[in-house]
């Protein structure tokens, strides 16, 4: 009776009926925990202490010398309704990713289509434009607030020989110097563009033959192959984008530096917390920052995480489905 | 009689070659167009790096003119930097860091990068999803408690710090390393297996050699990452004058005192040489590391 049920739950479970069991291999467990054993002890004291305790500081008032005080929600009422340098960050921080991230892709799918298309002298032009994304984010900056400059920095000059009266005073300007860092960020397009390009090289090239042979024109093929085909090459760069669009840091902090931004045009929400925990020392409000950076990044992932069933294209079945 | 009349053959036969010698035009207008757009985007690419160069050889009254050319040539300006501000001692600071960063990283992300592609055990799956969810896991969230243990360490300011984690693995090596190693075939471990081979053998001797590739591409990137890092320095070493790293030094010594711009720009010239010339060499490795994984650094 027992076997018979046995029989009906699981249909190969019949004597002889079972290949030989393969030979199974010991699990080395002591070598496994040995192995994993640098990542366990950093996991451990560089990150989840470190979440659960950040986690508990940012209900605390906390300067470091003193130990943490208990305020509740404080912080965070604080952040919402007193603190105006939270949303002139926040505001900043919207504004430019609103404007770079998508501009970014652009120039990105640009760049890397315009690179598949010479027969010659194809790796010295992608080695051209990939280079300026080597470049140390410090230097970079201070060469752009250089030769950005208004006064003495040459780029004004060479605007004005093609004939725009009154460039702007970039960097020098609180309206004009996000664009700086933009132009800053897209010189830089090089890794994202190598993505792209390898997205596109992955492209098979009967489909555009096809579409050659159905008369497509350049503009259609791109518009129809080319373009569905990358999407998720754009999903990926766009959630990568939104992460690292809140932790953008170092160009604002060297730029603003070097002009003196009293305007604070470039003070953006990674700087913000930077200011808070290690110029003010308030390392309870600066934690509730923090923790606000990690929801507000993770709802803008699962916003796009969410759309992306409408246009994300996965040739092979999607990862995420 | 036929259709096709000598005159009517001749005929096809010059339509034929003018559609074709039309569209080997078409082709070579394409052609050109195609090339002087590259060489366009290529030229403002490489302008910001020219003006860099050709300041760096100013003197200090030509820098501030907007000129475009240095006249004269004032190569001198390479060995002044050296004692304007202290380059050698910055250098120095930075390539320890990054070196051993490098090696920290190496060493400690290539044992779990292999028990999580090469081993079949219990909790796999989840422990590679707690790696790849870390990729993601914004800095400032831990930045300051982390921040805190230093602190209570006595290792601020030091370059510990900059150092130590890096030999607790990196989430983006292992991430890295993982995807190379899964593409080995399994039959190699099998064979080194059978053989008696011990689990620490077989990494080191037969599967380590084979992702040379993959690990010559984490170690450029760790390498790279700590050279252009400027907010791990910015937190732990910015008090310490002997510990400032070329980004520290350059931020912060204009403020201190005042350094003519041609001698910043020649500063900012060296501290990008090096980043290039290891990027001439080592193109290919880059390039297939990005591509593996989709992230740089």
């Amino acid at each position: 009776m027992s076997l018979t049920r046995v029989n009906a739950i699981s249909p190969f479970k019949k004597k002889g009926d079972i290949a030989p069991p393969r030979k199974k291999l010991k699990v080395p467990r002591l070598f496994i925990f040995l192995c994993l054993s640098p990542w366990l002890f950093g996991i451990i004291f560089f990150t989840a202490y470190p979440m659960v305790s950040s986690f508990y500081q940012s209900f605390t008032k906390f300067n470091l010398i003193e130990s943490p005080k208990w305020v509740g929600l404080d912080n965070f009422h604080r952040m919402f309704f007193e603190d105006d340098d939270f949303w002139k960050a926040l505001k900043n921080t919207i504004w430019i990713s609103a404007i770079s991230i998508p501009l970014r892709i652009c120039f990105a799918i640009f760049t890397a289509w315009i690179l598949t298309k010479p027969k010659m002298g194809k790796s010295i032009y992608r080695t051209i434009f990939f280079l300026p994304s080597m470049v140390p984010a410090v230097a970079g900056t201070m060469a752009f607030t250089y030769i950005f400059n208004p006064a003495y920095g040459p780029i004004n000059k060479m605007l004005e020989a093609i004939g725009i009266k009154e460039p702007p005073f970039w960097f020098m300007d609180p309206a004009w110097s996000k664009w700086g860092l933009i132009l800053l960020g897209l010189w830089g397009i090089g890794d994202t563009m190598i993505i792209f390009l390898a997205g596109l090289l992955d492209v098979p090239t009967s489909l555009y033959e096809a579409a050659e042979l159905e008369g497509a024109s350049g503009w259609q093929s791109f518009r129809y192959i080319t373009l569905p085909l990358m999407t998720p090459v754009i999903f990926f760069s766009t959630v990568t984008g939104v992460i690292g669009s809140f932790q953008y840091f170092t160009q604002a902090y060297v730029a603003s530096g070097q002009v003196n931004d009293y305007s604070h045009s470039m003070y953006f929400y990674a700087t913000h917390i930077y200011y808070s925990a290690f110029k003010a020392y308030e390392m309870g409000y600066a934690s509730a920052l923090a923790w606000v950076l990690l929801v507000i990044t993770l709802l803008c992932t699962l916003v796009i995480l969410k759309t992306q069933k409408r246009w994300v294209h996965y040739p092979n079945g999607s990862l995420f489905k | 009689m036929s259709l096709y009349t000598p005159e009517k053959l001749a005929e096809i036969d010059a339509h034929s070659r003018k559609a074709r010698r039309a569209k080997k035009w078409n082709q070579f207008l394409h052609m050109v167009g195609n090339h002087s757009l590259l060489i366009g985007l290529s030229a403002i690419f490489i302008l910001p790096l020219y003006l860099v160069v050709v300041i760096s050889l100013m003197s200090k009254g030509q820098a501030e003119t907007r000129s475009l050319w240095p006249h004269p040539f004032v190569w001198h300006n390479y060995l002044e930097v050296f004692t304007a501000v202290p380059f050698l001692k910055w250098t120095l600071n930075t390539l320890f860091v990054s070196v051993m960063g490098t090696i920290g990283t190496v060493v400690s992300s290539v044992p779990p990068a292999y028990v999580l592609s090469r081993l079949q055990w219990k909790g796999r799956q989840t422990t590679f999803l707690i790696i790849l969810s870390t990729m993601m896991l914004p800095g400032q969230v831990t930045m300051i408690p982390v921040y805190i243990i230093f602190s209570r360490l006595h290792w601020i300011p030091s370059f510990l710090p900059l150092i130590v984690p890096s030999f607790f693995s990196s989430a983006f090596s292992i991430f890295l390393l993982r995807q190379f190693f899964t593409s080995i075939p399994d039959e190699i471990s099998d064979a080194a297996r059978i053989d008696g081979c011990s689990e620490f053998k077989l990494m080191m001797r037969i599967i380590v050699p084979l992702a040379k590739p993959a690990i010559s591409a984490i170690a450029l990137f760790a390498f790279l990452g700590s050279w252009n890092d400027f907010f791990g320095p910015l937190l732990y070493i910015v008090e310490n004058e002997n510990l400032w790293t070329l980004g520290i030094g350059l931020n912060a010594f204009q403020g201190i005192h005042h350094v003519d711009t041609n001698m910043m720009m020649t500063a900012s010239a060296l501290f990008m040489a090096p980043v290039i010339i290891i990027f001439f060499f080592s193109q290919k490795v880059f390039i297939e590391g990005v591509t593996l994984t989709g992230v740089k650094g």
